[in-house]
């Protein structure tokens, strides 16, 4: 992804260290070595285990999220590649480097505080300047890389102003700039759109995505906003009671989470527990407590155990009056459900219908308004199948 | 204006007691000692004339108007007296507020720091002092510092020394006293602004590389320096009045401009020049605080 954006990078180049540079000399890069590999990381305050054991590889270029609900580790773990915190075991490696003891000032990575931590007392310019004062850069070198990167996040005009005169979205927007000038092999971002309002929020995330692409930097944004971090990032980690659970594509994740866990932390999900009664053609037929017997399409992660959840989410279950006609061939194609419509949410885009099934378990559907009038929508008490298929259905251990 | 219309607009009303409070605790007053500064010494009651008597009418009002003078005023000026008074008090606050800047700044800088628990016990410490009144606290210092005290037992013993040492009536004891009774006053604004100062911003300058020197000197310093002036005022201005310290813990060769102002007023019974002395340490001192406040107005523009 570096090799995409040449002209930036070139323009991005002309203030070389001076002699007193304090940025560290770049280590000949290994071949088989990602950029940033975590090595079974671990930290403890007090008795309680904030990091346990995670082990992660980040590639060059790469667009990183760590995903958790609060208190889940995520920002230990950030605070501990940015050097605040000193990991109890594990490696941090960088470029090949541990820099896991490597005090904060003194490594090549930077990060975008959560309410910026802009300095009150300087300017929009000498906050953009503090790290290339540091670095020992000069001057003339100074002001060439604050002008770029003021024009790199749009805030020309407003060099002389103190942080307390500039609105939010311009505050985060002086922290982006602040945190990329020292051009770190690596950005760290934690919640960096936090205070921002939705739509705001919207619009710079595809701004950080833009630039992420266009610098080609390798960036980890913190965040527990899952639909933020399937927005920007290429991959997520999702984490909780300090554990990596997995790492996937937002798809990935999405579509076959590794855990029960998972599946009901990213997204709305329905869930039916039940015992593995047979495998037939690489189904499973799972006999489930609320939904009756459900056929399932065969995990891609091979199920040992029989006590198993079936989870389909919302928008692949289809509401019908009478329920699919069967090819006759294979009862088995597809899963229905019987039930009253007991809630009905109309969200513009999509419609969200509540089931009441036999069982006195809720199912929910979502279905996509497609068309503007809709005569064949479904209204409150109404009896319908509720049905998906085999392919749709997620087996997961419990 | 009836009264339901006072308490329909209480807050307007509720402003101008500050105001009501100055003028009759501190113009009015000042107004008496600027009047007897202006007169002359007497042996009357009260001890100077002119005395304003309203009950005489205009022509001896006006009379006694004519009578004041600023000799006295003169004379602080043309005294050596005087002169070195002020200068010693102003030398000696310069020197006991750096020291407690000194001191002070480490501590509260340390009790910021603490685990937000531990903040108010170390809060408690800093003021449990006051518990005991002050001046018991410099008797207990001459206890202490005495011949045959406390510092010079411990001193013999450990064979640190081998005769006792004078401390009493000298300047360190009077600096110690000085620097032991206002440290509070240096510490509690300092701890005020460092412990409402985010954390993060010392990690952002640790994370934009600057060594925790520079993390010192570029942000945490610079961001305190509303504390640093508060406490250097609560400070530098009592202590430039100071008389009880030095009259107690200091030797009697050079006074400071309390001891000089109390030595007219009790022993000489000289009020007029004791209340000239009063005026111009007021107005030594208001220079410095009009000074700080136009700074502090100037930064507020500029934001």
């Amino acid at each position: 992804m570096a090799e995409e954006a040449p002209g930036i990078e070139a323009a991005l180049e002309p203030a070389k260290p001076g002699p007193k540079a304090a940025l560290p000399a770049a280590i000949a890069p290994q071949p088989d070595m990602p950029l940033l590999r975590i090595e079974g990381v671990a930290k403890k305050f007090g008795g309680f285990r904030a990091v346990d054991g995670v082990s992660l590889d980040i590639a060059a270029g790469e667009f990183f999220a760590l995903l958790g609900p609060s208190g889940c580790g995520k920002t230990t773990l950030l605070r501990m590649l940015a050097g605040f915190e000193t990991p109890d075991e594990g490696r941090i490696l960088l470029r090949g480097r541990d820099i896991a003891q490597v005090l904060p000032h003194e490594r090549p990575v930077n990060m975008m505080f959560q309410n910026y931590a802009l300095f009150p007392h300087l300017s929009v310019r000498d906050n953009i300047a503090f790290g290339l004062k540091r670095a020992g850069l000069a001057r003339e070198n100074i002001s060439a890389r604050v002008a770029e990167m003021v024009a790199l996040v749009k805030l020309d005009g407003l060099e002389t102003r103190k942080p307390d005169q500039l609105s939010g979205g311009q505050r985060q927007r002086v922290a982006l700039a602040r945190s990329l000038a020292r051009r770190p092999q690596v950005l760290l971002l934690d919640e960096p759109l936090a205070a921002l309002d939705k739509k705001l929020r919207e619009s710079t995330q595809a701004e950080l995505m833009e630039l992420q692409r266009r610098l080609g930097l390798t960036f980890i944004i913190v965040t527990h906003d899952q639909e933020e971090a399937m927005t920007v990032a290429g991959r997520i980690g999702v984490m909780d009671a300090g554990r990596l659970e997995q790492v996937a594509t937002p798809r990935e994740l999405y579509e076959a989470p590794l855990s029960r866990w998972i599946a009901e932390f990213i997204g709305e999900v329905n869930l039916f527990d039940g015992q593995v009664e047979s495998r037939e053609f690489n189904r499973l037929v799972v006999a489930t407590r609320e939904g009756g017997t459900i056929v399932a399409a065969e995990p891609r992660n091979p199920v040992t155990k029989t006590t198993v959840s079936v989870a389909i989410r919302p928008e692949k279950v289809k509401l019908s009056r009478r329920g699919p006609v069967s090819d006759g061939t294979n009862t088995h194609a597809i899963n229905r459900l019987e039930g009253v419509i007991s809630d009905v949410s109309y969200l513009g885009g999509s419609t969200v219908y509540k089931v009441r099934l036999d069982s006195g378990a809720i199912v929910r559907s979502s279905m996509s308004n497609t068309a503007r009038i809709d005569i064949d929508a479904y209204s409150l008490s109404q009896r319908v199948v509720a049905w998906f298929t085999p392919d749709d259905c997620m087996v997961l251990q419990q | 204006m009836s009264a339901r219309r006072i308490f329909a607009r209480p807050a307007r009303y509720a402003a101008i007691a500050p105001y009501v409070w100055m003028v009759l605790f501190f113009l009015v007053p000042f107004g008496f000692v600027l009047k007897i500064s202006l007169s002359e010494t007497a042996i009357a009651q009260p001890p100077y004339t002119p005395v304003f008597d309203l009950a005489a009418g205009t022509a001896a009002f006006r009379e006694a108007f004519a009578a004041l003078s600023i000799d006295n005023f003169r004379l602080l000026v043309s005294d050596n007296l005087y002169v070195l008074s002020y200068l010693r008090s102003l030398v000696v606050a310069l020197v006991s507020t750096s020291i407690l800047l000194l001191i002070g700044y480490p501590i509260a800088y340390g009790m910021a720091r603490l685990p937000k628990r531990w903040q108010p016990v170390a809060m408690m410490l800093v003021i449990v002092p006051f518990w005991t009144s002050f001046l018991i606290r410099i008797y207990a210092w001459i206890n202490i510092l005495q011949h045959d005290g406390l510092l010079n037992q411990i001193l013999l013993t450990l064979h640190l020394v081998s005769q006792p040492v004078v401390w009493l009536s000298t300047d360190s004891a009077m600096y110690l006293g000085i620097v032991y009774s206002y440290l509070p006053f240096m510490i509690l604004p300092l701890y005020a602004t460092l412990s409402k100062m985010e954390p993060a911003l010392e990690e952002a300058a640790a994370d934009l590389g600057a060594a925790p020197i520079e993390v010192f000197w570029l942000v945490t310093f610079p961001l305190s320096l509303p504390g640093v002036g508060a406490g250097v005022l609560l400070c530098f201005i009592p202590i430039v009045g100071e008389f009880v310290i030095p009259d107690l813990l200091a030797g009697s060769d050079s006074l400071m401009i309390g001891q000089t102002l109390w030595l007219e007023f009790f022993m000489n019974k000289d009020w007029p020049v004791a209340s000239a002395t009063a005026i111009v340490l007021l107005v030594l001192l208001i220079a410095p605080l009009l000074a700080y406040d136009r700074l502090q107005r100037r930064q507020l523009e500029m934001r």
